[in-house]
């Protein structure tokens, strides 16, 4: 599945939601569901602090994909970031730094990821895209 | 005036917000509190038709401009009972009051091996002006422990104060959990050993009598945007005899009395700890708010207040799981409370999405949270305009959002 077909699925999926409830239960299923990131990677090398929640994050360079683990000791922030993976996730770093993830705004959780809420996930995307970042110019200096 | 909650709704035109379709249910009201239409209007009035600036123009608006300040300085003084409009400065806050004590009276009065105590339940705008000062000038900071109940241990506080304290400062009410601390008492404590002290009023001072002879403290902070007045401004109360022997704060305009390239002489109090141009219209807003909460009786708020700090603390007991965050009485109107197996952050979006405004987080206080052993709380915090009803819907939300994430 392309990038853009995952995004799109994603957006069907909340289209089927009529009110907040069944969106915000979603998210939280998504949330308990996930085995989150392992132990070892729980620590302060990988926490991207919010005021209000934290995130952890890992990312491994596998084959010209980028594989990223991720977790958040709050239960909304953890299903969204899981939602975050799905679309980043056995991309090459291409793909992510091409992205710009305008469609969470289509699904109604815009407000989770403004910088100044502090839960950690704004400054997720920017690792994300760091991560990208770098191992796209080291796959360069390789090839060099 | 007769306690009237449905007129006194009114007067408040943002409680007829929806969000989300919901009416507005605005619990946070320690973070910032709402305007009513008399500080909106007399604000608007000030900018259609009477700006200008302060203290130094001799024409006809200059004029009225300064005496709208200068009747807000004194109804806020009469509000304090403070000796002299000498004594009410006006700041962009109590994070300003605060820095101002720190870096003025800092100056003047605390050198190597001085000693500033402060509590385990401060805000951080009253720790960090205090250890950045001890670490400029050598000094240490000392602080006063806590009991589990959330109550200030005053035994500890009472072997803290000796001959090296230079300043103790302190709370009135706790950010976080409303505890009132005896401050009177404490104040005394101090004063026996001729110490002087700051209070960091912003929580209480919405919300009870000050005065600040009766207290006999010698600095008190706060700020006008948590009791109905407009952000922005604030006020710093000091005793004459330390602002007489503070430098200046900031330098500039309005706080000179003479400029030379050779030498400068300050304008007499409080001008001298107010550079450049003031936030006029917030301060004559503020006034306003100040005659609109005495029009009410600070008394009847109080009371009335009381009653919605104790049926909330009934109606959010019977909560399973919803342990409320310091228990010591008697408390301001605020409860601060942990839902276990829940993250403050679900529940506090979870809230928001049924309309209700509430704070979540470490509420600026991490040490206190460090000491409590919690990374958080959800801190509902009550106004005169709210009402049991709200605090029905708020029961009804937080178990609504229990059964989502559990």
């Amino acid at each position: 599945m392309t990038i853009q077909e995952t995004k799109e699925n994603i957006i069907e999926e909340f289209e089927l939601f009529d009110d907040w409830m069944d969106r915000y239960n979603y998210i939280i299923e998504m949330g308990k569901e996930c085995k989150g990131i392992e132990e070892q990677y729980k620590t302060k090398q990988y926490l991207i602090s919010g005021c209000q929640s934290q995130v952890w994050l890992s990312a491994e360079y596998k084959e010209g994909k980028i594989i990223f683990q991720a977790d958040s000791d709050a239960i909304i922030t953890k299903g969204i970031v899981q939602l975050l993976l799905r679309v980043v996730n056995m991309r090459t770093p291409q793909e992510i730094i091409n992205e710009d993830f305008s469609f969470l705004d289509n699904i109604g959780l815009k407000e989770h990821l403004s910088p100044t809420r502090a839960n950690g996930l704004s400054s997720m995307i920017r690792q994300i895209k760091l991560y990208a970042l770098v191992f796209k110019t080291k796959e360069e200096q390789k090839q060099a | 005036m007769d306690f009237d909650i449905n007129t006194i709704r009114k007067d408040f035109p943002i409680l007829q917000l929806k969000i989300r379709g919901k009416s507005l249910v605005y619990f946070d009201n320690a973070a910032t509190s709402q305007k009513p239409t008399a500080v909106i209007e007399r604000m608007a009035q000030y900018n259609r038709s009477e700006n200008s600036n302060v203290h130094r123009g001799v024409h006809w608006l200059s004029q009225l401009a300064t005496d709208a300040m200068e009747n807000a300085r004194e109804t806020i003084r009469e509000h304090l009972n403070a000796q002299s409009i000498e004594e009410v400065i006006f700041t962009k806050g109590t994070t300003e009051s605060i820095n101002l004590v720190a870096s003025s009276f800092g100056k003047a009065f605390i050198s190597a091996g001085d000693e500033i105590v402060i509590s385990e339940m401060e805000h951080h705008a009253n720790i960090i002006p205090w250890q950045i000062l001890c670490q400029e000038k050598g000094a240490s900071l000392k602080v006063s422990k806590i009991n589990p109940d959330g109550s200030l241990n005053i035994d500890h506080y009472k072997s803290l104060l000796n001959s090296r304290t230079k300043l103790v400062a302190l709370a009135h009410v706790s950010n976080v959990m409303g505890i009132i601390n005896p401050i009177k008492e404490l104040i005394y404590l101090a004063h026996q050993k001729q110490i002087p002290v700051l209070i960091d009023g912003a929580q209480a001072i919405p919300h009870t009598n000050v005065d600040v002879q009766e207290l006999d403290c010698d600095f008190y902070a706060f700020s006008a945007h948590k009791m109905y007045g407009p952000t922005g401004v604030g006020i710093l109360y000091g005793k004459k005899k330390f602002l007489e022997a503070m430098p200046p704060y900031q330098t500039g305009g309005e706080m000179i009395d003479q400029v030379s390239f050779e030498k400068t002489t300050f304008a007499d109090l409080p001008f001298k700890f107010e550079a450049g141009t003031p936030m006029i219209a917030s301060i004559i807003g503020f006034g306003e708010a100040i005659k609109y909460i005495n029009n009410i009786g600070i008394a009847s708020i109080e009371a009335y207040e009381h009653q919605l700090l104790d049926y909330g603390t009934k109606k959010l007991s019977e909560i399973n799981g919803l342990t409320i965050i310091g228990t010591h009485k008697p408390k301001a109107a605020v409860i601060s409370f942990t839902l276990e197996g829940i993250h403050h952050y679900d529940a506090g979006s979870l809230l928001d999405q049924m309309g209700i405004a509430v704070r979540t987080g470490n509420h600026c206080a991490q040490p206190l949270m460090k000491c409590m052993h919690i990374n958080g709380t959800i801190r509902a915090s009550f106004a005169f305009y709210n009402t049991k009803q709200e605090i029905d819907l708020l029961a009804e939300a937080i178990v609504k959002a229990q059964t989502m994430l559990l």
